[in-house]
């Protein structure tokens, strides 16, 4: 591959990049907002993916339904892990891994088989990698990210949003406070989960085909894509809405980065092990840099 | 307003570790009452207030709040009738939410939080009100995240919190006791006169035994979860620091060797 081939891949890496980006962006709602890692995301991206997928082809749903199916999918799976968590006290990282295996074979049962194709010139999809429409792709995904985002703004902005907030902040206090915070967690896991979902279905319909794999090591992606989301706009602004532009921005980035390697040579069974070093790398740093570079940190925190 | 019955609360039961926190404990704090509680490490003071709360469940006995029972109601829902302010002053904020989003999440304690937006105009400006009141410059902070302020700036604004929306009863769990001296004080300045305005029922655990005197129109001291003192009117306003370690050793036929108990 050469240099111009490289550069005629940008569009399609940018759509990947925002699909994934959006997948982060409900990430970052249980990771940042409630302070749970939740792995359920492996799963339920690709439930997103095979409920859009299976509707499509066999039942010739309607684009749009079948994406609206493909989210309400994904806050049913959050549902399973939140109460998991909530109702039989098991901790959130444990209940999002066994949702994450219960889904796989939901997956395979939806799906009847590990792979369903789903052709952009057969099936009218709203995104396709293929060439002639990713400027439409593009320009969709961005209204999708934006509207996203103001949804998301106004939600985190109401009674109910902060309450969320609160919960993942501080759980005595909004206890103390009269929230029901199994409640919040349990909201917070359906509406992350939901839009991951729905990224899974764009990603099946960008890329042709649900497959049983699409979702495996999907959180390290997501937690990529907000990391290095966050870096990168951290020195600009800490409002809401820049944090999460920044998300489906790191999506974007961490695209880049990676088809920049792949364009570079590096063995494409490296670029899992790629996404976990980056993850180890920023979610480390802070830890380091106290633990290791104390007087550093000291100095430098004049604005704290 | 306030009635304990009887509660008995006792953690790891049936094991080596079996510890009797509270042993059948009854208490009524009437409407206006500024109960302060002492007791040495392990009386049951915290035990006490957190029954209350509903942080865990009682063992046995009720406990009523203005005639409604709330024994079996979870500590979200109790929050409806209480106001409380921790000890550690991390504790009752947000950190990384501004100080009038926290007295916005305070404001609607006990009420349906819907899709109303969290934070009106009208709130703010009820909020800045309220922070002046406070006199730590704290009225032109409204949009600074709450783990920027001091730990006494944190717990006065949670003593605001905990009084915003006007509790059946307020609840204070050694809340100045992680404050240096001087901010302690002024923290517990602004307590009185919160208490005062509001006309609120308190519960006040504290371990210091000058501020449990000078605060508050009666007091109680706690000893392996009973009661072993009950003082108020006119008998507390007499009471000095050696009476009640006398009281102490009476009551409890030992000598009150606890060292943070006689600081201050």
């Amino acid at each position: 591959m050469n240099f111009t081939n490289w550069l005629g891949t940008l569009p399609g890496v940018v759509a990947q990049g925002l699909i994934w980006g959006i997948m982060a962006i409900g990430v970052f709602i249980t990771f940042k907002i409630l302070d749970i890692a939740d792995l359920t995301v492996d799963g339920s991206i690709c439930t997103g993916a095979a409920v859009c997928a299976v509707l499509m082809t066999v039942y010739g749903v309607n684009i749009w339904v079948a994406i609206l199916a493909a989210t309400v999918a994904g806050v049913l799976c959050g549902l399973v892990t939140g109460l998991i968590h909530t109702l039989l006290g098991i901790p959130a990282i444990l209940a999002g891994i066994l949702t994450q295996l219960m889904l796989w074979s939901v997956n395979l049962i939806l799906m009847g088989k590990s792979n369903v194709a789903l052709p952009g010139q057969v099936y009218h999809v709203a995104v396709s990698n293929l060439e002639e429409r990713l400027l439409q792709t593009n320009l969709t995904l961005i209204l999708f990210v934006v509207g996203l985002i103001a949804l998301l703004y106004w939600f985190f902005g109401t009674e109910l949003g902060s309450s969320l907030r609160a919960t993942g902040n501080n759980l005595h206090m909004s206890r103390a406070q009269g929230i029901n915070t199994d409640f919040a967690k349990v909201l917070g896991l359906m509406i992350s989960n939901g839009i991951v979902a729905m990224s899974g279905a764009l990603l099946a319909q960008f890329s042709g085909s649900a497959d049983i794999n699409m979702g495996r090591g999907a959180i390290v992606i997501g937690l990529a894509a907000v990391v290095v989301g966050e870096a990168v706009v951290s020195k600009l602004s800490s409002g809401f809405i820049v944090r999460l532009l920044g998300v489906a921005l790191g999506g974007v980035c961490y695209y880049f980065v990676f088809s920049t390697i792949v364009f570079l040579g590096l063995r494409t069974d490296l670029l899992k092990m790629f996404s976990a070093l980056v993850v180890a790398f920023f979610l480390g740093m802070p830890y380091v840099k106290k633990r290791y570079f104390k007087k550093a940190v000291k100095g430098g925190k004049k604005d704290a | 307003m306030l009635e304990v019955r009887c509660v008995t609360k006792i953690f790891n039961a049936g094991t080596v570790n079996e510890k009797v926190a509270l042993s059948d404990l009854s208490l009524t704090l009437n409407d206006g009452d500024f109960v302060t509680v002492i007791g040495g490490n392990g009386a049951g003071k915290s035990t006490l207030l957190n029954m209350v709360a509903g942080v865990y469940p009682v063992d046995k006995g009720s406990i009523l709040i203005d005639g409604v029972d709330v024994t079996r109601l979870s500590e979200y829902k109790r929050a409806k009738y209480i106001g409380r302010v921790f000890q550690d002053p991390m504790m009752g904020t947000a950190a990384d939410m501004w100080v009038e989003e926290n007295m916005a999440i305070a404001d609607r304690r006990g009420k349906r939080r819907g899709f109303k937006w969290a934070l009106t105009k009208g709130d703010r400006e009820h909020y800045r009100e309220a922070l002046k009141e406070l006199d730590l410059g704290l009225d032109t902070r409204l949009t600074t995240k709450m783990g920027l302020l001091s730990g006494g700036q944190r717990q006065a604004v949670t003593l605001l919190m905990a009084t915003l929306k006007k509790p059946q009863l307020l609840l204070l769990d050694e809340h100045t006791a992680a404050l240096d001296p001087k901010t302690a004080s002024k923290v517990l300045e602004i307590t009185d006169r919160l208490v005062n305005e509001h006309h609120l029922t308190t519960l006040m655990v504290t371990h210091n035994m000058k501020d449990a005197i000078a605060h508050g129109n009666r007091l109680i001291m706690l000893n392996e979860g009973k009661i072993i003192l009950d003082i108020s009117g006119e008998e507390k306003k007499k009471l000095t620091v050696e009476a009640l370690l006398g009281a102490f050793a009476k009551a409890a036929g030992s000598e009150f060797a606890n060292d943070r108990a006689l600081l201050g």
